[in-house]
């Protein structure tokens, strides 16, 4: 059945290719490269570390081949761990194999990808397609995902025992874009995103959607709060819009990027992010500043704290669907070296980058209070944290 | 009335492409093709900040890279 639905989209992004090639001059295909990158987040009591590359290279002179591997070494005493469990640590990887075909003004490309975890497997089928028209000036794009995760979770407090599979996740995006180059300094691009996800509960787990570590709480203000597993709809649709910007400052030779995010999902959450960038050249160097702030209203079945156990038909207090703002605030230095080549080597780059990321909980609060004193049930202080990210990268065109 | 308003606007329309020139010509986009332009430009870091956010945040799509996996609890 899969398969049939993947060999149509296939069919369908060759037949659109067909249908839209009217080419003479050719878009271009990505560039080869490697980027070897080492990253950390540290924030909430969790630590999160580890490789990633990115090797991508031509392999006939329309097609381009990429893959990339990354690990997440994850050590977790975050709040919901000291809540629900003791610490952990596990390790997550990641691996993609993607291929760019280019014909005329058209770019297709397929990817796959699979994510593995103790406890969490995932693995996702992406078809896309551009094409420029209008002399180049505009590019339409569409594609499609397929996902499946299959979600289990530690037993008790052994970190080396797993359940069976516990629930089992299906997802499809669909994506549409247009990019519009306005002026010769500057260009904008729209995207719309739907995502649908089902979860099939296994063997009686009651876990669909929901993270199986999660609880939700119930109790009197002043007296008591207790903890019992989520309960989720297994189904969730959201839709996305997104309007980005680019702008070239001539007299500096520097770029202003900006970026606006409007979302919203059937599970009443609704969010919008905006973010402003600015990159400036400096003999070899290149520096950025930005700054991203986002904003969300809580999910319709999110509560710190209900009345009672299964006052409704669900409910949830993962902070993640609570309410809250975040912000960061970052920078980047990327120094270029062998600009004018070096043997095998077109070009490269050095870069670090820092970024401080700030969320404050509007109605999550911090339960591990009332723990050692009952009367503050439910009168917590709000929780929020603060994290450091950072990356360190080279980069190398050949 | 709608249908005259529908023809109107589709006339208006198709009469605007038909005499619609591309207006920033191939000589004209060194500026565009800056890599500083990009701002994806290099995908690695561009992934990993898609990561970092949509595992905190329940807003998910329409950003520049796709992903999978949770590693977020």
């Amino acid at each position: 059945m899969k398969l049939n639905r993947y060999r149509s989209i296939i069919l369908f992004a060759l037949t659109s290719a067909l249908f839209f090639n009217s080419a003479s001059q050719a878009a271009v295909l990505p560039e080869e490269r490697i980027d070897l990158m080492v990253h950390s987040y540290d924030g909430g009591n969790v630590e999160v570390s580890g490789p990633a590359i990115l090797v991508r290279t031509n392999v006939t002179s329309n097609t381009s081949v990429s893959y990339n591997y990354y690990v997440d070494n994850i050590t977790s005493a975050s709040i919901d761990v000291e809540l629900g469990g003791s610490a952990y640590e596990e390790e997550r990887t990641e691996q993609s194999l993607g291929i760019d075909f280019l014909n005329g003004k058209t770019t297709m490309n397929l990817s796959y990808t699979d994510s593995v975890e103790n406890d969490y497997a995932a693995n996702t089928l992406t078809v896309g397609i551009s094409q420029d028209f209008f002399g180049d000036l505009s590019t339409l794009s569409m594609g499609f995902s397929q996902g499946t995760d299959s979600v289990s979770s530690r037993t008790g407090n052994n970190p080396r025992t797993f359940s069976a599979e516990l629930s089992n996740i299906t997802r499809q995006n669909y994506r549409l874009g247009f990019s519009q180059i306005l002026t010769k300094n500057s260009t904008v691009s729209l995207g719309w995103e739907t995502i649908t996800d089902e979860a099939t509960e296994q063997g009686g787990s009651g876990v669909t959607l929901n993270n199986p570590y999660r609880s939700y709480s119930y109790g009197t203000v002043g007296v008591n709060r207790n903890f019992a597993q989520e309960i989720y709809p297994n189904t969730r649709t959201s839709n996305a819009l997104s309007i980005r910007g680019n702008y070239f400052v001539s007299s500096f030779k520097s770029a202003i990027h900006y970026e606006y995010r409007w979302f919203q999902d059937d599970w009443g959450i609704k969010a919008n992010s905006l973010g402003l960038g600015y990159v400036h050249p400096v003999k070899n160097w290149e520096l950025e500043f930005r700054w991203r702030y986002y904003d969300q209203g809580k999910a319709d079945f999110y509560r710190d704290m209900f009345d009672f156990a299964n006052q409704f038909t669900y409910m949830a207090r993962d902070k993640e669907l609570s309410a809250f703002t975040s912000t960061s605030m970052g920078v980047s230095a990327s120094y270029k070296f062998a600009k004018n080549g070096w043997g095998w080597i077109d070009r490269g780059s050095l870069n670090v980058s820092y970024d401080l990321l700030t969320i404050e909980y509007d109605n999550f609060r911090d339960a591990r209070e009332s723990q050692s004193d009952a009367t503050l049930a439910g009168a917590e202080s709000l929780y929020n944290l603060n994290a450091d990210v950072m990356q360190a990268y080279i980069s190398i065109w050949y | 009335m709608n249908r005259l308003a529908l023809i109107i606007v589709a006339v208006f329309i198709f009469s605007g492409c038909s005499s619609l020139e591309p207006w920033v010509k191939p000589y004209e986009r060194e500026n565009l093709s800056d890599p500083i332009m990009n701002v994806a430009r290099d995908p690695v870091q561009a992934g990993y900040y898609h990561h970092v956010f949509e595992t905190r945040e329940s807003a998910r799509g329409a950003g520049a890279v796709t992903g999978g996996g949770c590693g977020c609890n």
